[in-house]
């Protein structure tokens, strides 16, 4: 079989923004211009509605108009997000957001395209096609809205729920492993992943400001509490008693340290490459790893994603795991086509020719 | 001297193993045929598997390829001539063989191991089973390794060009014009050049070889078929489907965007949609069905013409997708190429069986205009008018295809494409409503009046932003809405626009000529899809017998043409082919109140005109009573063997 190079990949290409070919807005615009006319219908004290703030809050700053913002959302609570945003959206189906945003941004390359997804919907029913969004790096920002629980239906347990859950279909508790989502975006190879808190409004904004910057798929995990269902769940977080223990934040170009006082940091094995977190006392300062999120190896950031509970949360690494540039699928899908038509042949006369085909007679 | 024979009509049948290159083979004579301006057409069969083990019946490929000298509608039920590769090929085939039909056999491969991993005892080309058969064994593989010694392959490679000695010897038989497949194997090879030189030199020694030997004491006249004037190609339905989804969104002005995941019979469709990006065509294989599906919508979202093509399974996996572009209300066109179910069924087979599926396949009331191609070159004009119903009404058009006119080609008077008519998409460009304080706003649910359409708006049109989804709308304004009544409006909204299609669609017409004392038929057969052909035919026949009867064809399955009750009501009996268990018998019955037959063949294969033509007169007997005057309707009138006419010394 022929292999052939991606026209983009030629060395030096300089990376464009993710917003790179979306219209800016005339004028500048507020967080009340990406408000809708619709009322918020989430539970009280749900997280969702500090990722829609925040959201809210942020978009301006882009500077580009609203009706070149496009949101996708699948099914769940959180996927009810795109009702609330004066922009163009859609409320799909379960699990497809991210296939149905893949045909948008392949389309409108003048759209910054956002899907709103939860872990049921992203990481269940939705997991085959978020995996190949990921893979092929279609440009898109997706905020996948982690509660740990299946909210709308009521109470079942998630993909990404501890084993042990006891819920309405567990009531002997759940058996099955759980995603990381962190780490399954870095096994697809994704070039942005992040995690952050709805309650963290800065540093929710800050992921959102540096995914949009992205140009491919960002992924942004979004712990969110579910105060109906699975209340507390993210509470070693928040809680200003345990938070300092418990978030092990990654700023790029600066050491992992973390816990009162900094006195935790995190060291890597140089011969298995595992990560684990030590007193810095006991290894001092410069034994501490120093984040690079512009690894092109997914390995380095995937080992960071295990420092993360795979049980009930006392710990989790908050950042951004992984940014690295690479060839944006819908981009180069783009390139295929406009390099097709402007190799010429491509008017009525052209198609006309096309439909008659090569080998023709005349009859009369 | 050799005698020429002229013929009306040959019905050749090329059988090998997988590997042996018969589609090939089948193809280029047909390309062959088609220039030299007979009416032709093929029915190519093959396994799914890609090389089932060498030598066994599940292995054998064949392509039946019928040419005449008129317009013709069947690649005929029997061939008049078998070219047998290897003995699986003898076998797989020998029962469809006429009395008196030839056979070419490549003795080379009938081998003690060959024949008896096929249950022949005895080599059937040396014993007497043969003996109704004119029968040619000839040691093509020896003959072909021979002519090709001086290109120094190797004996495997050198004897796979035995197709191309085949296809030279019943090119000289038939006196078929041989530029063709000469300039395509200089082409196809261009690269490598003894491979290139091996094949022509088989080719040509095939053709010398009729032309020396004393085997063949006759030749082969099909004079050109009277077709009206113009300019003419040879075209199958998913080469012609793809062109016409192209032109289609040429004159609408609009990208096409094909989401599509490989699946046979369908696959040629994105293969060749994938050729033709300098028409603005982007095409992604996505992950799976729904993600190709989901990918289109999401292009019609974006204001391009999202296209999805699928075969029956596929289209299963597509229907919840299809269920949200109903209640999104965006143009989608979704193709499903039949094949023979149900689950995986026999995927290289064909089959009508995915009309309910499609009618109904869906949860809640979805309804979806449903269209379906009769012939190859039918697919080009159903894939324009596909797009058309989509792009006006703002609904998924579900087209049906099948592995019988996907795969089968005919010969096509190219249409002009100046003479298509625009298609409109109307995009939305201001608000169309002012909200309480009397500002302008957009209604993305308020409908044309006549159509019922919504209006399609483009996302970065300032002031139209809007948010669509699966959730029940609000009329006009197509907010969430939960309202009872609302819904009930909704639900018969949604179905009064697809029932008010049935104004762009004419009305039927009867085939239904009357005898010489002017009565007309008291039967009529009503065929959709791909039996048209096989119908056509039968019917033809059924006529040549004297007997009376009426045809028409449906392309609209949903909406139906307005007239289609009258015209059911206005027979005595109304039979219905197809090849499923009678789905548009019930759907006739179902709305219509009329007793129709249904006449049901789900073989995997088109429906045998000679079969059909035996049971139309019965069933027209049995309604007059029998009239004793009348023989059974004349097999060789026009779709059968007419080996032997006139004699011609050449």
């Amino acid at each position: 079989m022929t292999t052939l190079d991606r026209p983009s990949t030629t060395p030096g290409s300089t990376p464009r923004s993710g917003i790179a070919g979306v219209p800016l807005a005339l004028e500048p615009l507020t967080r009340k211009d990406f408000t809708s006319d619709q009322e918020v219908r989430w539970c009280p004290g749900c997280g969702d509605y500090a990722v829609l703030a925040a959201f809210q809050g942020f978009m301006p700053e882009l500077g580009i108009k609203k009706e070149n913002t496009i949101i996708v959302s699948g099914i769940g609570c959180s996927s009810r997000f795109p009702y609330y945003v004066d922009s163009y959206g859609m409320h799909s189906i379960h699990g497809r957001a991210t296939a149905i945003a893949t045909g948008v941004a392949t389309a409108r390359e003048d759209a910054a395209v956002f899907v709103i997804t939860g872990d049921g919907d992203a990481l269940s029913i939705g997991g085959n096609h978020l995996i190949h969004i990921l893979r092929r790096n279609v440009n898109v920002t997706i905020l996948l809205f982690n509660n740990r629980i299946y909210g709308l239906t009521k109470g079942q347990y998630s993909p990404t729920s501890e084993i042990g859950k006891v819920t309405k279909s567990t009531p002997l508790g759940s058996l099955d492993n759980p995603f990381n989502p962190v780490s399954l975006a870095l096994g697809a190879e994704a070039t942005f992943v992040a995690r952050t808190i709805d309650s963290d409004r800065k540093h929710l904004t800050s992921v959102l400001r540096a995914a949009a910057a992205h140009r491919g798929t960002s992924l942004v995990e979004i712990y969110q509490n579910c105060p109906i269902f699975n209340d507390n769940a993210f509470d070693a977080l928040k809680d200003p008693s345990t938070s300092a223990d418990a978030i092990i934040p990654l700023v790029h170009g600066e050491p992992i340290r973390f816990g009162t006082d900094e006195r935790l940091g995190v060291v890597r094995d140089a011969a298995t490459g595992e990560f684990s977190v030590v007193e810095v006392s006991e290894v001092g300062v410069e034994a501490l790893v120093v984040h690079d999120a512009h690894l092109q190896d997914p390995s380095y950031a995937f080992g960071l994603s295990r420092l993360t509970d795979a049980g009930v949360l006392h710990r989790a690494p908050i950042g951004i795991f992984r940014d690295v540039s690479a060839p944006a699928y819908d981009d180069l899908a783009r390139e295929q086509v406009a390099l097709a038509s402007a190799s010429g042949g491509a008017d009525d006369d052209a198609l006309q020719s096309l439909i008659n085909g090569g080998d023709t007679w005349t009859v009369g | 001297m050799k005698q020429v024979h002229t013929l009306d009509r040959v019905v050749i049948r090329f059988a090998g193993d997988s590997g042996d290159g018969m589609q090939l083979t089948g193809d280029r004579f047909t390309a062959d045929s088609a220039v030299f301006g007979n009416d032709i057409s093929t029915l190519p069969n093959f396994p799914a598997e890609i090389r089932a083990p060498a030598g066994t019946l599940p292995g054998v490929s064949s392509f039946q390829l019928h040419f005449a000298n008129y317009d013709i509608m069947t690649p005929g039920d029997r061939p008049d001539v078998l070219v047998a590769m290897n003995p699986a090929a003898l076998k797989a085939n020998i029962a469809d063989l006429p009395r008196g039909g030839v056979i070419i056999a490549d003795t080379a491969d009938f081998t003690k191991r060959n024949l008896a991993k096929v249950g022949y005892a005895a080599n059937p080309l040396e014993d007497d089973s043969l003996a109704d058969y004119q029968v040619h064994a000839l040691d093509l593989t020896g003959m072909t390794v021979e002519a090709v010694k001086p290109f120094g392959l190797s004996r495997k490679d050198a004897s796979r060009a035995k197709n191309m000695f085949a296809l030279g010897l019943l090119s000289w038989l038939y006196h078929r014009p041989t530029e063709g497949t000469l300039a395509f194997l200089t082409r196809k090879f261009a690269t490598k050049p003894d491979i290139r030189d091996a094949n022509v030199t088989a080719f040509k020694t095939g053709y010398a070889f009729g032309e020396t030997t004393e085997v063949f004491a006759v030749r082969y006249e099909v004079a050109p078929a009277p077709m009206p004037a113009g300019r003419y190609r040879q075209i199958n339905g998913n080469t012609a489907l793809a062109l016409g989804l192209v032109a289609a969104a040429r004159k609408a002005d609009l990208p096409l965007f094909l989401g599509a995941y490989p699946i046979t019979p369908a696959s040629d469709v994105l293969h060749e949609l994938s050729k033709y990006k300098r028409f603005g065509v982007t095409t992604f294989q996505a992950e799976d069905e729904i993600a190709g599906v989901g990918a289109a919508l999401g292009a019609s979202f974006a204001g391009h013409l999202g296209v999805t093509t699928s075969s029956g399974p596929g289209i299963a996996l597509k229907q919840e997708t299809i269920g949200l572009a109903v209640m999104t209300e965006l143009p989608l066109v979704v193709v499903d190429v039949q094949r023979a179910g149900p689950s995986t069924g026999m995927p290289t087979k064909t089959e009508q069986s995915d009309l309910l599926q499609v009618m109904y396949g869906r949860n809640g009331e979805a309804p979806v205009p449903v269209l379906a191609a009769q012939s190859p070159s039918d697919c080009f004009d159903t894939a324009v008018e596909a797009v058309r119903i989509a792009v006006k009404y703002r609904t998924p058009v579900m087209l049906l295809s099948d592995g019988y006119i996907a795969n089968g080609a005919e010969p096509w008077h190219v249409p002009d494409l100046s003479a298509i008519a625009p298609i409109d998409p109307q995009f939305a460009t201001e608000s169309n409503g002012v909200d309480a304080k009397g500002e302008p706003m957009f209604l993305p649910y308020l409908r044309d009046p006549e159509t019922l359409a919504r209006p399609w708006a483009k996302p970065g049109t300032d002031g139209l932003q809007h948010r669509i989804g699966g959730i029940e709308k609000a009329k006009d304004t197509g907010a969430v809405s939960y309202d009872p009544a609302n819904h009930d409006q909704m639900v018969r909204t949604r179905q009064a626009k697809i029932d008010g299609i049935v104004r762009d669609i004419p009305d039927l017409v009867v085939d239904d000529p009357a005898d010489a004392d002017g009565n007309t038929a008291r039967v009529l057969v009503l065929g959709w899809g791909s039996t048209y052909g096989p119908v056509t035919a039968a019917v033809r026949r059924v006529r040549n017998g004297g007997r009376l009867v009426a045809q028409t064809h449906l392309r609209h399955l949903n909406p139906f043409p307005g007239n289609l009750g009258e015209v059911l009501r206005a027979y005595d009996r109304v039979i219905v082919p197809e090849m499923n268990l009678g789905q548009l018998a019930m759907m006739l019955r179902a709305k219509y109140l009329v007793d129709v037959h249904s006449y049901s063949r789900v073989r995997g294969l088109p429906i045998s005109l000679s079969e059909l033509a035996r049971d139309l007169d019965a069933e027209i007997d049995a309604l007059s009573g029998g009239d004793p005057d009348l023989e059974p309707s004349p097999d060789p009138a026009d779709e059968l063997t007419t080996l032997s006419t006139e004699g011609v010394p050449a």
